[in-house]
């Protein structure tokens, strides 16, 4: 055969095997509204900047007759290319070549992938369409998702990695998803859970659809394991491109810078926004809008525990990430959900070298027995730690209320903050007006002739007294005192000095959050 | 109306509740999982219930029986496992509301004792 004949066969080998599972599995695909797995990747990816791995690798099967079968790719595609001019790792799992389910080639595909991925020291992205293990191949199909959990986790904190659910994603499956940084998911095509409705009801008399059991919505709202809802496929690759511009490459680099530019203040004014009286709600995010460059901030897990609000912004063509109490919802407590959404993004931005801009108006932590009984301790202390041990830059801005237990943990000088400033609308102190009054003049209110009197004044008072952010700076607690109209220059200013920020933590082989 | 229509800026019209934190009440929205917390309720050592969803294999107790702290009660089996409920207190049966080969769901009321 001359090279000719030789490019001729290659063709036809390529030809066959980017068919995946044939027309008739392709067709079946597109009728659920989903796209194929090759679709996927060229959506996501520059044109033309795929590079495929391992087209032509067989299956392992030996038993049950699988050695006579011919599964293209083993289910799933693999590969390198670009988003906006970046490279990134990616792969595909195929659910027209038997159902994506997960074989020992499988596996081995998206191990070599991922080990490419942080040999470069490149994002990694994950699409999840499969049945799930595949079952002809017994132990050696579990042997492969361990591996991938093992690598997931040796990733975290070096690399980016990024999960998209576009179908089943089972059993097993779940926790490649579950270990990554963030999970995106579509509605109506994402599916995720341990043991499904079938096993659900045969063993507990429960019925449940699937959808309600791990659609999209679900895990956007009530589980907090998906962090991008999207309604279809397209929707999804664009917020998958867009956190791409607000993260770095990997740990050793800084998020790209954009040109600077301003908030769209005649839309934002802080002024507006904010009612003085502290018991009356407002949208947090759009204070951060009026703060941020061109007034764009990319929410993430927009859905679960709204009363925190989580989130990319840029100032002066900088990455920021924002942690912000959410008055609107909840009336901004903290609770065993909003700790562990808030904790886990601040590890990901110290991790990925992104500063921390916190800003704070709570009324402390939400009170109750099933918070309590839901471990509202041990959740709350991750929100203590993840601020505690970040080392990046730091800027804290208290805008009404700061009460308490909620004061400390909102990213307080204490917890080593770097910058610390308040509004004169600030009221920082150990307790809200009303229940230190009620706790200091006990007495006086007891025995007063008319006590709702006496406990009105007597709130007046501790109000005019404690309820300003003078006395924290009395102490030095905050660094200054600033018109809400002057935010965005003390954000400015604080990022440009703490440009080289360098902090050690004590030598250790990792700590022990309380995970 | 969905809360999260709201954040989203579906809906224009907001209701806000009212949220009463250390003595202040604060004007805002609900969240559906606040909203359907579970209220807390005491434990009554009178009131057997089902600790896991699952099928009644056998009732060893009838109205009226008169037993001890760890007597037999029934056996509840959930997840292939056999699991035998034994009397937490001693007591006269009231009623036993479960017969063999029903399907009870957590937190079902079994059996009362008077």
């Amino acid at each position: 055969m001359g090279l000719k004949q030789k490019s001729a066969d290659l063709k036809k080998r390529m030809r066959e095997a980017v068919k995946g599972g044939g027309t008739k599995a392709i067709e079946k695909q597109k009728a659920t509204g989903k796209m194929t797995a090759r679709e996927r990747i060229m959506s996501i990816l520059d044109n033309k900047s795929f590079h495929e791995y391992d087209l032509f690798v067989k299956h392992a099967g030996k038993d049950f007759n699988m050695d006579k079968k011919y599964l293209p790719g083993d289910g799933v595609i693999t590969g390198t290319g670009t988003i906006s001019g970046h490279p990134v790792c990616i792969y595909a799992q195929d659910f027209t070549v038997a159902g994506g389910s997960l074989g020992w080639a499988h596996a081995k595909k998206i191990t070599k992938i991922m080990d490419h991925a942080m040999k470069m020291k490149i994002p990694l992205i994950g699409i999840n369409d499969s049945g799930g293990a595949r079952i002809q191949e017994g132990v050696n199909a579990l042997a492969g998702y361990g591996e991938i959990f093992y690598r997931n986790t040796q990733a975290s904190g070096v690399i980016p990695q990024i999960s998209v659910i576009l179908g089943p994603c089972a059993g097993g499956a779940v926790y490649s998803p579950a270990l990554t940084d963030f999970v995106f998911v579509v509605d109506k095509v994402s599916k995720m859970f341990i043991t499904g409705p079938e096993v659900i009801k045969s063993v507990l008399g429960e019925e449940i659809s699937m959808e309600d059991l791990g659609g999209a919505r679900v895990h956007c709202e009530t589980t907090g394991n998906a962090h991008f809802y999207a309604e279809s496929e397209e929707e999804s690759f664009s917020q998958i491109k867009k956190l791409f511009s607000f993260i770095p490459w990997n740990n050793e680099k800084k998020a790209e810078s954009f040109p600077k530019r301003g908030p769209k203040t005649r839309q934002y004014k802080i002024e507006n926004i904010i009612p003085s009286d502290p018991r009356q709600p407002y949208d947090v995010r759009n204070v951060i809008k009026a703060i941020c460059d061109d007034s764009e901030f990319f929410e993430i897990q927009e859905l679960f525990a709204a009363n925190i609000v989580i989130g990319f912004a840029r100032i002066a063509g900088q990455t920021v990430g924002f942690v912000a109490n959410q008055p609107l919802v909840l009336a901004g407590v903290l609770d065993v959900d909003s700790s562990d959404k808030a904790a886990r993004f601040i590890r990901y931005c110290d991790a990925f070298n992104i500063p921390l801009v916190t800003l704070v108006d709570l009324p402390g932590y939400l009170p109750g027995v099933d918070q309590e009984h839901s471990g509202v301790i041990r959740h709350g202390a991750k929100l203590l730690y993840a601020y505690s041990e970040a080392t990046v830059p730091k800027i804290t801005v208290i805008m009404r209320k700061a009460y308490g237990g909620g004061y400390i943990a909102m990213c307080s000088h204490h917890l080593r903050a770097d910058f610390v400033c308040a509004w004169p609308t600030a009221e920082i102190a150990v307790m809200g007006p009303e229940g230190a009054a009620n706790i200091i003049f006990r007495n006086e209110i007891k025995n007063a002739e008319n006590p709702d009197e006496m406990r009105k004044q007597k709130v007046k008072e501790y109000k005019n007294k404690f309820a300003n952010p003078y006395v924290a700076a009395a102490y030095g607690y905050i660094d200054a005192v600033i018109e809400p109209s002057e935010t965005r220059n003390f954000l400015v200013h604080a990022l440009e000095i703490s440009e080289s920020k360098h902090e050690h933590i004590p030598d250790k082989k990792h700590g022990i959050p309380p995970f | 109306m969905k809360e999260n229509d709201v954040l989203t800026k579906k809906v224009k019209k907001v209701s806000y509740k009212s949220l009463l934190i250390e003595n202040i009440k604060y004007r805002t929205l609900l969240t559906k999982k606040y909203q359907s917390r579970k209220p807390y309720e005491k434990k009554d050592i009178k009131k057997i219930t089902a600790f896991i969803p699952g099928t009644i294999k056998k009732v060893y107790v009838k109205p009226g029986k008169k037993v001890k702290e760890g007597d037999k009660l029934l056996i509840l089996e959930a997840m292939k496992m056999k699991n035998e409920l034994l009397s937490p207190t001693q007591g006269t049966v009231k009623t036993v509301l479960v017969k063999s080969g029903d399907m009870v769901s957590k937190s079902q009321l079994l059996i009362e004792f008077e």
